[in-house]
């Protein structure tokens, strides 16, 4: 700013106001319309969906009667819900346990320079820019019954004959809805990873370079310790996407075959809005809570650590 | 006898310098192939004409038959992609302008007016944001059925900020802290009020900020799945996200190379704007963590 401009600016300057008055105002005005709107339609929602799990409420008969535990007795007793509780579990961490290791790697990739980066990160961020339920049309298609591409290839390599029906088969449907979660979540993990190593100061790279620590050593013994805490918000990122997705399965596998392959949310949703037991479809994305509160707990730990939140 | 160890040894590191590239590469292009793989199928297939994609014997990754574009005319002549497009420009417009109405000022009163209260009020918003669609949808669908909204574009304006409004608010505060407090100080001194320091001085400078929250919140309500399938169910206000993979499949008739030609032509544009902005979301992110 210029002498002149300041110049005119202290001249014209008005009496001083109560400034903390009008900051405490504004910080109020400022934050009510963000509260109001999540009060409104994430918190009011969210206590419904609580008292909607101890009611009796149906389509048929929308009237929020209270049950007490009845519903939640009846989610319980219905063994889909059980295989449901387990495919989310296991989905999320073989997946996860595939991203760590994947984002991580694709991330040391990805920091460094090459020809032709541009085009190799477009690539490889698709996955996760991709509408969810597009991508998964995508992987519909490559796991196709009789055309799949996959099938074509092992034919050729004389490693198959006939198909392998990817997704009617119980084991190679439950494999095929975690290859896809993890190829959906490993460039988002991967681009909270880059994040966080740019945050590492530069000097201890420079340090290990005189050093004279040679790649392997730089990486295991001082990139990947000092990435840890961000891989590890990566991973509980990933975590919340697995196990709160119902898209890839719906669109996969819709829960098949015969409910082999439902989760939790997937089988909130056939109950709830496809069934119209809104009760028992409450009840059952219930249980999607504990995991997210110790998932939030985590993160917060983690962030605390790394200073990124 | 000196000059050949040093020669050796330039030699090694030469040769490991060469390989490491080697190496890079060889594992960057593996990514991207992996990453890419299902799309650049779904690309190959688009073209491809009947017979020749429904014979299990043809190659999948080449042309038996020559290419056709018929499939993608079909596309847009005969199905309602382009509605479906127009849907998620609609909803996803619409919910930007109210994203950036509400998160705009929260962030600013959280970065700079509201103190050590300002910085648990701000990971309790971000933590809203781990609330899932999954765990909302049945009661949400209640409150916009009594709202009157079911099968409306609205009712999807109206919930998908409550996805973009905490991410956003927490992006956004990363880069107002990233500005120093002398900047808007200075302005007030010069006679401005504190919200007119702000619009000439604060705002420009996030405008890298702005630009990183409409195109999260635009693609964010583009991908949404759950709430746009509970709430919707008629094809002439669908969103992509839904519409597609419902519309051209006709019981068990799928339409595979107009889905796949859908699939590629909604994956590449936003690919190709996350792509321009990644740098800058990734800077927004780190932001977050300076201590105001």
């Amino acid at each position: 700013m210029s002498d002149e401009a300041l110049a005119a600016g202290v001249a014209s300057r008005r009496p001083r106001r109560s400034l903390l008055d009008s900051e405490r105002l504004l910080a109020v005005g400022g934050l009510t319309p963000a509260v109001v709107y999540i009060v409104a339609l994430v918190g009011f929602p969210f206590v419904l969906a609580v008292l909607m799990a101890f009611s009796d409420v149906t389509v048929g008969d929308p009237s929020l009667d209270f049950v007490g535990l009845e519903t939640l007795r009846q989610v319980l007793e219905d063994p889909v819900f059980w295989r449901a509780l387990r495919n989310t579990l296991f989905f999320t961490v073989v997946s996860n346990a595939l991203v760590v290791i994947l984002a991580t790697a694709l991330a040391l990739i990805l920091t460094k320079d090459f020809k032709f980066k541009w085009l190799i990160r477009l690539l490889v961020l698709l996955p996760w820019t991709t509408p969810v339920s597009l991508a998964t049309i995508s992987w519909l298609w490559t796991l196709d019954t009789i055309f799949s591409p996959i099938d074509w290839v092992l034919r050729q390599l004389g490693l198959l004959e006939g198909n392998m029906i990817w997704l009617g088969q119980p084991r190679l449907a439950l494999a095929s809805v975690i290859i896809v979660h993890t190829w959906r979540i490993v460039p988002l993990a991967a681009v909270i990873v880059m994040a966080g190593m740019l945050a590492i100061p530069t000097e201890i790279r420079d340090a290990s370079d005189i050093d004279g620590a040679g790649f392997w050593r730089r990486t295991f013994e001082i990139e990947i310790p000092l990435m840890a805490p961000i891989i590890g918000v990566a991973v509980l990122f990933g975590v919340i996407l697995s196990v709160t997705d119902m898209t890839v399965v719906h669109v996969l596998t819709r829960g098949g075959p015969t409910n082999y392959t439902q989760v939790l949310a997937s089988w909130a949703f056939y109950k709830g809005i496809e069934g119209g037991d809104l009760a028992q479809g409450a009840g059952t994305a219930l249980f999607l809570l504990p995991v997210l509160v110790a998932v939030a707990a985590l993160i917060l730990r983690f962030a605390r650590r790394t200073e990124v939140l | 006898m000196a000059a050949t160890t040093l020669e050796a040894q330039r030699r090694r590191a030469e040769l490991k310098r060469v390989w490491g590239r080697v190496s890079l590469y060889v594992l960057a292009i593996t990514a991207a192939l992996l990453a890419a793989f299902p799309f650049l199928w779904s690309t190959i297939t688009m073209f491809k004409q009947d017979q020749d994609l429904y014979n299990r014997d043809n190659n999948p990754f080449w042309f038996t038959l020559p290419p056709t574009l018929e499939h993608i005319r079909y596309l847009f002549e005969n199905t309602a992609f382009l509605t479906f497009v127009r849907n998620t420009m609609v909803v996803g417009l619409a919910v930007v302008a109210i994203t950036l109405l509400i998160s705009l000022p929260a962030a600013y009163s959280l970065a700079r007016l509201a103190g050590r209260w300002g910085e648990r009020m701000g990971i309790a918003i971000f933590l809203v944001y781990l609330i899932p669609p999954t765990l909302l949808f049945l009661p949400m669908s209640r409150v916009v059925a009594s709202l009157g909204l079911l099968e409306s574009l609205w009712s999807l304006i109206l919930v998908y900020p409550t996805i973009t409004i905490p991410i956003s608010v927490w992006l956004l505060m990363g880069f107002f802290k990233g500005i120093p407090r002398d900047i808007e100080e200075q302005a007030m001194v010069d006679g401005y009020t504190r919200a007119g320091a702000v619009m000439r001085t604060v705002l420009p400078l996030v405008f890298p900020g702005i630009v990183a929250v409409i195109v999260f919140s635009f693609t964010l309500s583009a991908h949404e799945f759950i709430y746009a399938l509970s709430f919707i169910s008629s094809t002439a206000n669908k969103t992509i996200s839904v519409g597609v993979p419902t519309a051209l499949v006709r019981g068990d008739v799928f339409f595979w190379q107009s889905l796949q030609a859908a699939a590629v032509f909604v994956a590449l544009p936003i690919a190709i704007v996350f792509n321009l902005f990644l740098d800058r979301f990734i800077a927004g992110f780190t932001m977050g963590a300076v201590k105001g």
